[in-house]
C-alpha cells in the first residue's frame, strides 16, 4: 500500500533523514520507532506531503504522491494525526470534525460517518458545541483521531498520540489504535513508548539519528536482537 | 481652548464617530483575515481603495448602480490578480518576504497610477445629494450616508460572522487563520482558501471604497493610504490574529480619531493623528496583547476556574 524507497529528506544542510525505506501493507499496524531527533516525524510529514524530499521515491497504491500537497495526498486516503494533536482550538469540537471531512463529497455518508465516530468517541458528543481549546488532552487525541478518521483514510500515520497524556488515557488511546487495526485500518504510528508499540505492531521499524533504518521485525524479531533489546526495549515502557 | 459642547453636539459626536468608526472595523477585519490566513501584512489595500476611487470617478456618470457595481468588480477582480501575480509566488517565503513584496506592490501601483493620471485636474467622486445632504432631527445632523454607512458596515459584519461561523468556507478559513499547515493536513485547499480571502477583502475594500469617497471626494493615487495607516493600527490594537479584536480595534481607533478631532482646540486639531496614536502606545504598554488578547486572557482565567476540568477521563 505505501512504500518508501531510499527516501532522503533535510532542513536546510542538515539531513533529518537519510535514504529510508520502509514498506505499510494493507490492513498492517507499523510502527516506527526510534530516539528524539531520528527523524520519525519527519518521515510522517513528508509521507502527508507537508515535506519535500530531496531524493528517494513514496508510492501509494502504487502512485508516486512525491510532490503532492496535503490536501491530494488526504484525498488520495492518507491522513495524519499529528504530534501534539494540533486541533484546531477557537473552532467548536463539532467543527473541529467536519473540517476532517473536508475532502469527501458524500455528504450523507459524512454524517453517518460522523454518527459512528461519536459512538466510537462518545466524549466529544458530550463537548460538541464547546471551543476544542477547552478539552482536556485525552479528550484532543481523540477529537485529532476523530478528524483524521472521518476522512476516511485508507492509511492512518499517528505521530506520537500518547505524549504528554495521563497513564489511564494512554491506555485508552492504545486501546483505540487496537480497536481500528481490529477493523481493518491500516496503520503507521510513530511512538516514544516503543515497547507498547513493537508489542501492538505486526511490524517495527526502528530509526537512528539521522533517519536511517537501524533495525527492522516483528516483536519475535526484535527480541532476538541484544543490541535493540538494551537500546530500546526499556526506553518508553516505564 | 476646548469648547463645552450642548447635549446635541456629544450625541452628533456619537453618531459621526459610529459611522467613521465602522469603515475602520471593515478594513481592519479584511487586513486581519489576510494576515491570518497567510501571515501577511497587505500594505497594498490602499490600493485597493485606489482602485475603487478611479472606477468610480470614471463610472459616476452611467448612474449610481452601475458605478457600484464596476467598483465592486474591479476591486475584487484587483484583489484577486493581487493575489495570483504577487503574492502566490511568494507564499511560502518569510513574513518579512510578503511584507516587502506588499510595500513593493503598493509602491509600484501607486507610481504606476501617477504615471496613467498625472496630477493636473482634480479629479473627484461627486456626491449625491440624496445622500449626502443633511437633515436635522432634535438639533443632531444626519445624513442617509451616515446612515447607509451603519447599515451597510452592520450588515457586512454580520454577514462576515454568518459566513464564517455558519459556511464550510467560513471554517477553512477560520482553521487557516489559526494553523494553516494543519489546516491543510486536513484538506483545505491552500489555493482556494486565499484567494477567498482575497476576493472577501476585495468585497469588503470595495465596500468601504464607496462609503469613504462618498464622503471624500477626492481622488489621488495615494487616496488609500490615510485610512489603511489607521486600519492597521486598529488591526494591532485589537490583537494580530483576531477577527473579532481587528474589527473592534478598527471601529475603537476610528471613534477615537473622530472624537479627538472634533473636540482638540482648533490649533492642534492638524495633529489629530499623533494624539490618537500616543493613545495607542500608551494602551499597548499596558495591554500588549490588544483588546481581544486581553478579553481572551480574562475568558480564559474564568474558565480555568469555572470548569475544572477532569484530566484525562475517559471516553466511555
Amino acid at each position: 500500500m505505501l512504500e518508501l524507497k531510499d527516501v532522503s529528506v533535510s532542513y536546510g544542510r542538515i539531513a533529518a533523514v537519510q535514504a529510508l525505506s520502509l514498506e505499510v501493507k494493507e490492513g498492517e499496524f507499523v510502527g516506527l520507532v526510534g530516539h528524539n531527533g531520528a527523524g520519525k516525524s519527519t518521515t510522517l510529514m513528508t509521507i502527508t506531503g507537508a515535506l519535500s524530499p530531496v531524493s528517494g521515491e513514496i508510492v501509494f497504491d502504487g502512485q508516486s504522491i512525491v510532490g503532492m500537497a496535503p490536501d491530494e495526498v488526504l484525498r488520495r486516503g492518507i491522513a495524519l494525526v499529528p504530534e501534539g494533536r494540533r486541533i484546531f482550538g477557537r473552532l467548536s469540537v463539532g467543527e473541529n470534525i467536519k473540517i476532517g471531512a473536508t475532502v469527501r463529497k458524500d455528504r450523507k455518508g459524512v454524517d453517518d460517518d460522523i454518527r459512528e465516530m461519536l459512538k466510537r468517541f462518545p466524549v466529544l458528543e458530550r463537548y460538541w458545541n464547546t471551543s476544542g481549546a477547552k478539552l482536556s488532552g485525552g479528550e484532543q487525541q481523540q477529537l485529532a483521531i476523530a478528524r483524521a478518521l472521518v476522512s476516511k483514510p485508507k492509511l492512518l500515520l499517528l505521530d506520537e498520540p500518547t505524549l504528554g497524556l495521563a497513564p489511564l488515557m494512554v491506555d485508552r488511546v492504545f486501546e483505540i489504535l487496537e480497536g481500528l487495526h481490529a477493523s481493518g485500518t491500516t496503520i503507521l504510528l510513530v511512538e516514544q513508548n516503543a515497547a507498547r508499540t513493537i508489542e501492538m505492531a505486526d511490524r517495527t521499524y526502528v530509526l537512528r539519528t539521522g533517519g536511517r533504518i537501524q533495525f527492522h521485525g516483528t516483536a519475535a524479531e526484535l527480541a532476538e536482537i541484544g543490541d535493540f533489546e538494551t537500546a530500546y526495549i526499556g526506553m518508553g515502557s516505564a | 481652548m476646548i469648547v463645552l459642547a450642548s447635549s446635541s453636539t456629544y450625541v452628533q459626536y456619537v453618531m459621526d464617530s459610529v459611522a467613521y468608526g465602522s469603515l475602520f472595523a471593515l478594513m481592519a477585519l479584511s487586513l486581519s483575515l489576510l494576515f491570518g490566513v497567510m501571515g501577511l501584512m497587505n500594505f497594498a489595500y490602499g490600493e485597493l481603495i485606489g482602485i475603487g476611487a478611479y472606477t468610480m470617478f470614471y463610472t459616476e456618470r452611467y448612474g449610481w448602480f452601475v458605478m457600484v457595481l464596476a467598483t465592486f468588480a474591479t476591486v475584487i477582480i484587483g484583489a484577486l490578480l493581487m493575489e495570483f501575480v504577487a503574492f502566490r509566488p511568494v507564499r511560502h517565503a518569510s513574513p518579512s518576504t510578503l511584507l516587502i513584496t506588499s510595500f513593493a506592490l503598493s509602491i509600484g501601483l501607486q507610481k504606476f497610477a501617477y504615471m496613467v493620471f498625472p496630477p493636473g485636474s482634480p479629479r473627484t467622486v461627486e456626491p449625491i445629494p440624496w445622500l449626502t445632504n443633511q437633515f436635522q432631527v432634535k438639533g443632531v445632523l444626519f445624513s442617509r450616508l451616515e446612515i447607509l454607512t451603519w447599515i451597510v458596515t452592520i450588515v457586512l459584519l454580520v454577514g462576515m460572522v454568518l459566513l464564517l461561523k455558519r459556511t464550510a468556507l467560513g471554517v477553512q478559513l477560520r482553521a487557516s487563520t489559526e494553523d494553516f499547515r494543519m489546516a491543510q493536513l486536513v484538506g483545505v485547499k491552500a489555493n482556494w482558501v486565499i484567494s477567498s480571502a482575497f476576493a472577501i477583502t476585495g468585497f469588503l475594500a470595495a465596500a468601504v471604497t464607496i462609503l469613504y469617497m462618498l464622503n471624500h471626494g477626492d481622488v489621488r493615487p495615494n487616496v488609500g493610504q490615510g485610512p489603511l495607516l489607521i486600519a492597521f493600527v486598529g488591526v494591532v490594537i485589537g490583537g494580530l490574529g483576531s477577527l473579532g479584536g481587528a474589527a473592534l480595534g478598527g471601529f475603537t481607533l476610528g471613534v477615537v480619531i473622530n472624537i479627538l478631532s472634533a473636540t482638540l482646540p482648533r490649533s492642534i486639531q492638524g495633529h489629530t493623528l499623533m494624539f490618537a496614536f500616543l493613545l495607542v502606545i500608551l494602551m499597548l504598554v499596558f495591554q500588549p496583547n490588544g483588546l481581544m488578547g486581553s478579553i481572551e486572557k480574562l475568558r480564559r482565567k474564568r474558565v480555568a476556574q469555572e470548569v475544572p476540568r477532569v484530566a484525562e477521563e475517559p471516553a466511555s
